[in-house]
């Protein structure tokens, strides 16, 4: 049975160590947002040790390209993008302190393995509810990138931000263990 | 000979493009109800609440549906006595669509195809739009149009079968297309199938197979047939809402035929996420 979680970000190992996959979580807190486009420029910094835009440790990003802002409003619609596109990138940074990634879609075995290697959660969040998961943010920043548009690396505070957890530390896989409950052969 | 004004079409696209971006038709919109109410997993039928919640947020405060407000994909019907007075039609489709993502504070997601650089600032916000014109009698012009997200159309697929493949062929391979496409696609999905034609044929009738109505009955009844057969077997994929597992993977499958060589079977599936944005007028 799926259990509920409050966390405020940044999340430490002991924060993630219980979470199961299909457990819902309300996080809250900072979170930073990123695409492909900007995670190749995060991973040539950690490449050429430079220093990055934001303290990966105990860290969240949320693969996401919101709408513009009306005006008035801190940001746009802001549901997940796919996530595989971040794959090839996301195991280095969760060796340097990444906790959790929020998006939408399957990850590969190589991010699943770095999941249980580095005590991390990789989290879903609703693809195409990006009205209500905007009204979640409070607050956003530019911090990198501003020339990738909505592709730029924001700091976003959220409050009690809806995620489901789909892979976990154990190697777990809602996308594979959901299904296979309800697969009729 | 019909005269219309270019600037009267470029408004209607331009409240074509802001409204379809907040308002779930209320086909979607009933269809998503529909699958909460059929749901049987617990976590999928959350996923479909926020879903119906996110629709009327967006309606209510006119905030885009998701973030991804697409590329803007036009079928138009051009009457043969009908003229646009004061500029080309494809530019008013254009501009309407220009107007329409940059005044609706709408994403702008075309780029090129290698730099992957933003148009948005050369070739202008969001365009050019993708658009399908076709001649018909007749002095008016009949626009559908859809703005179309990337995540489905990543896992959408084509191939030209020989004929012996039949029926079995087509459900089983849009059995593998909705299977290895898993939860990335956003479902439940829509699913567009063109039958027939040419290679590009089969392509643009999956493509505008998803304008249909969800729940309208395909006029031929064997394709009513086989629509209902492919939604049965897909939907004991158990992929669900979001790929978190359950029974509700697809709320429509759409069909259209064509004519086609003797020698060839093309098939074309193209997928369409949750957020069914399409609408339709006529000028």
């Amino acid at each position: 049975m799926s259990k509920t979680y409050y966390l405020t970000t940044p999340l430490s190992d002991a924060d993630v160590k219980g979470l199961v996959a299909g457990d819902i979580v309300f996080l809250s807190g900072i979170l930073y947002t990123a695409r492909d486009a900007a995670h190749k420029r995060l991973v040539e910094l950690i490449q050429n040790k430079k220093e990055l835009p934001f303290d990966l440790k105990g860290s969240v990003i949320y693969f996401v390209g919101p709408t513009p802002p009306k005006p008035g409003d801190p940001i746009g619609s802001a549901g997940p993008t796919t996530s595989y596109r971040m794959d090839s990138y996301s195991p280095i940074l969760l060796k340097h302190g990444l906790k959790g990634m929020i998006g939408k879609g399957k990850r590969s075995q190589e991010v699943k393995d770095a999941c249980k290697k580095y005590c991390a959660v990789y989290f879903g969040a609703t693809g195409g509810a990006g009205a209500l998961l905007g009204k979640k943010i409070i607050s956003s920043t530019v911090i990198a990138y501003p020339e990738l548009g909505p592709e730029a690396v924001r700091k976003i505070e959220v409050k009690d931000f809806p995620v489901t957890v789909i892979n976990d530390t154990q190697g777990n896989d809602l996308y594979i263990q959901g299904r296979a409950q309800y697969e009729q052969k | 000979m019909r005269e219309i004004q270019f600037d009267e079409i470029v408004e209607a696209v331009k409240n074509l493009v802001i409204y379809s971006s907040t308002n779930l038709p209320k086909d979607a919109y009933d269809a998503l109800k529909d699958a909460y109410k059929n749901e049987k997993s617990p976590v999928s039928k959350e996923v479909l609440a926020q879903l119906i919640k996110n629709a009327d947020i967006a309606k209510d405060e006119q905030r885009p549906l998701c973030q991804d407000t697409g590329l803007a994909v036009f079928f138009i019907k051009v009457g043969e006595d009908v003229k646009v007075v004061g500029g080309t039609l494809r530019d008013a489709i254009n501009k309407g669509t220009e107007l329409g993502y940059k005044e609706g504070y709408l994403r702008a997601s075309t780029c090129t195809p290698f730099s992957r650089e933003n148009l948005k600032d050369t070739v202008g916000y969001n365009l050019p739009a993708i658009i399908h014109f076709d001649l018909v009698e007749g002095d008016r012009i009949d626009i559908e149009y859809a703005a179309k997200g990337g995540g489905s159309e990543n896992v959408s697929r084509a191939k030209v079968f020989p004929p012996a493949a039949g029926k079995e062929g087509i459900i089983e391979y849009v059995k593998e297309v909705i299977s290895d496409a898993g939860p990335n696609p956003c479902p439940p999905l829509t699913v567009g199938i063109g039958i027939g034609g040419t290679f590009e044929k089969a392509a643009i009738s999956s493509k505008h197979a998803l304008f249909r109505d969800i729940g309208s009955t395909n006029e031929d009844a064997e394709m009513a047939q086989l629509e209902q057969t492919i939604k049965d077997e897909l939907n004991k994929l158990g992929i669900g809402a979001m790929g978190m597992g359950g029974t509700q993977t697809v709320l429509a499958v759409h069909i259209e035929a064509n004519p086609c060589h003797i020698a060839s079977l093309p098939v074309s599936v193209n997928v369409q996420c949750h957020s069914s944005r399409h609408a339709h007028i006529t000028i």
